[in-house]
């Protein structure tokens, strides 16, 4: 199926009132972050989109694709199943070793290039870990962030779904700057539940949550974008002492210093 | 009158999934009984009493194996329902035996298996799932969707012509095409037939002959090597 929009028509928020945002649509190609509170309805919204909500669950949302009810047969079949949800609790529970269960997950979905396409998505869920995961590691055996980088690799690479959501990446432990570049060179609609400042003003736009309910649509500003260079600097510079501790060496003000000097946020002494 | 059987194994959803099920039946203006099989211990015929106050009933087998206690008790309580003027008997197995399936012939049948349970149980379970008309795979929520496609792919390589129902029966999800289906089913025909063969049990083990090796047995019985046969007059 050719998915070219996500239409959500608004519900009503916990409180029982209608949802100040009545309709949002979302088109190929878009980049789209949920933000809100902890607690006020974000992964109850990409829930409502993976299920096609018709009115059947408590937010009373309607979802449609291309601007249509969605045929049923979409959430009967997963394997055509244009949405691949990677939540916030998804684990592997099958014992299989990964090559296994990828080749058998690449015969299902009738992948071209079936002898290629487990390297693949292994080498694109190892571009984004800390410690690369192996062919012949059980997959219950992985770590959260290995689970939660082959879990998107293989919704890209295998799975193919043109619409990817993206349940609070940020804490899954796995590279995030590479991960959005990475999924930029993919059109599909990515979106992402996230706490995440720089995972926002990446995004084309963003959907701000209270209560349960959409409150606002914003779109990205040019300023924005430039905000976002900036905190790329910060999380950049995060990253790098987070680097150091991981790989045993001891931090100083001094090695401090000399990052916040690189990045032009303090003079040269 | 129509009879809905629904198997699986232990824990697997059953009672989620028929709860879901009654409620919306209710909605449709339909009336619903509920009979529940087990060996020793079931709550939940109060549990869908006080919920949605239809009739309600359950079976101790006791020292009967449930699913051949099933079979015995399964024609009065088709009558059972019917005098207590409802459309559908809603019947969940105690489910401990995966060789035993009691479908009855021209009636809908259901297997509820959990997405949790493992990529093999599709290919153990045998006659409960290659009998049912319909699996439901319940806690979908609860595993990835690359594992549920293979979940899937498995049950349809065991039995290609069972229809697949994938469902979160705690919030209800996928449950709408699974009552559709129920409302669409034939009503009962008489006479009731059980579906396919189910496994013979008539021998002095089920009258409780303790005794070990087939040797000490009459009926049909069967040595490590070779085919069951019958022994005795
Ligand atoms: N997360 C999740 N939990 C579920 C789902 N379906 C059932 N459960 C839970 O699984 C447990 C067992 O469900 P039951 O419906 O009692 O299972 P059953 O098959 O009737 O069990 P027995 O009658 O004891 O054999 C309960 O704690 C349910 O809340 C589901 O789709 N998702
Ligand atoms: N529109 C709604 N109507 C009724 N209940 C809702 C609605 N939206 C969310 N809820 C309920 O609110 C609770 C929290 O929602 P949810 O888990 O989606 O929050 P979240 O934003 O993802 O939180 P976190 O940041 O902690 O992951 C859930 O129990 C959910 O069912
Ligand atoms: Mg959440
Ligand atoms: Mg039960
Ligand atoms: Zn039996």
């Amino acid at each position: 199926m050719e998915i070219e929009s996500i239409t959500i028509h608004g519900g009503r928020g916990k409180d029982g009132t209608a949802e100040p945002v009545s309709e949002v649509t979302l088109r190929m190609g878009d980049i789209v972050s949920i933000v809100g509170p902890t607690g006020c309805g974000k992964t109850t919204l990409i829930n409502d989109i993976e299920l096609y909500a018709q009115l059947n669950t408590p937010s009373c949302r309607r979802v449609l694709i291309n601007g249509e009810r969605p045929p049923e047969e979409l959430s009967w079949d997963p394997s055509r199943n244009p949405i691949a949800l990677i939540s916030q609790h998804t684990n592997f529970l099958s014992d299989m070793p990964v090559a296994q269960f990828l080749a058998t997950h690449a015969a299902i979905r009738q992948s071209a290039d079936r002898d290629h396409i487990v390297e693949r998505t292994v080498s694109f869920a190892n571009q984004l870990t800390g410690e690369p995961l192996i062919l012949t590691n059980p997959m219950t055996e992985l770590s959260g962030g290995q689970t939660r980088a082959l879990l998107i690799a293989d919704a890209v690479v295998i799975g193919n779904s043109p619409v990817i959501l993206l349940d609070e990446l940020e804490n899954a432990g796995i590279h995030r700057t590479k991960a959005l570049d990475l999924l930029r060179g993919y059109r599909k609609v990515f979106i992402f539940v996230t706490h995440d400042p720089r995972i926002a003003l990446l995004s084309d736009y963003r959907i701000v949550m209270k209560q349960g309910a959409m409150q606002r649509v914003i779109m990205t500003e040019r300023e924005e974008r430039l905000v976002a260079e900036d905190i790329k600097k910060i999380d950049d510079l995060l990253l790098s002492l987070r680097q150091r501790i991981r790989e045993g060496d001891r931090l100083s003000e001094e090695v401090v210093r000399e990052h916040l000097q690189n990045l032009g946020y303090m003079p040269a002494a | 009158m129509k009879a809905v059987i629904c198997a699986g194994p232990p824990t697997s959803g059953k009672t989620t999934i028929l709860k879901q099920v009654t409620k919306r039946l209710l909605r449709n203006g339909h009336r619903p009984a509920y009979l529940k099989i087990d060996v020793q211990y079931a709550d939940e015929d109060t549990l869908f009493a006080d919920e949605f106050g239809i009739p309600t009933r359950k079976v101790y087998s006791g020292e009967l194996c449930p699913d051949h206690c099933n079979v015995m008790v399964l024609g009065e309580a088709v009558e059972w329902a019917m005098e207590n003027d409802c459309d559908f008997l809603l019947v969940e197995t105690a489910g401990l035996c995966l060789r035993c399936s009691p479908y009855i012939e021209g009636s809908l049948g259901l297997v509820v298996i959990e997405a949790t349970s493992g990529m093999n149980l599709p290919r153990k379970i045998g006659p409960m799932l290659s009998l049912a008309d319909v699996a439901i795979v319940t806690k979908i929520d609860l595993v990835s969707q690359a594992e549920r496609e293979v979940f899937r792919a498995r049950i349809l390589e065991a039995v290609p012509t069972v229809r697949v129902i994938e469902t979160d029966a705690l919030y209800g999800i996928g449950v709408d095409p699974l009552v559709s289906r129920l409302i669409a089913s034939p009503d009962v025909a008489y006479p009731l037939y059980l579906r396919g063969n189910p496994p013979v049990g008539t021998c002095t083990i089920c009258v409780g002959k303790k005794e070990i090796g087939w040797k000490q047995h009459f009926g049909v019985v069967r040595p490590l090597e070779g085919d069951m046969f019958y022994r005795g007059e």
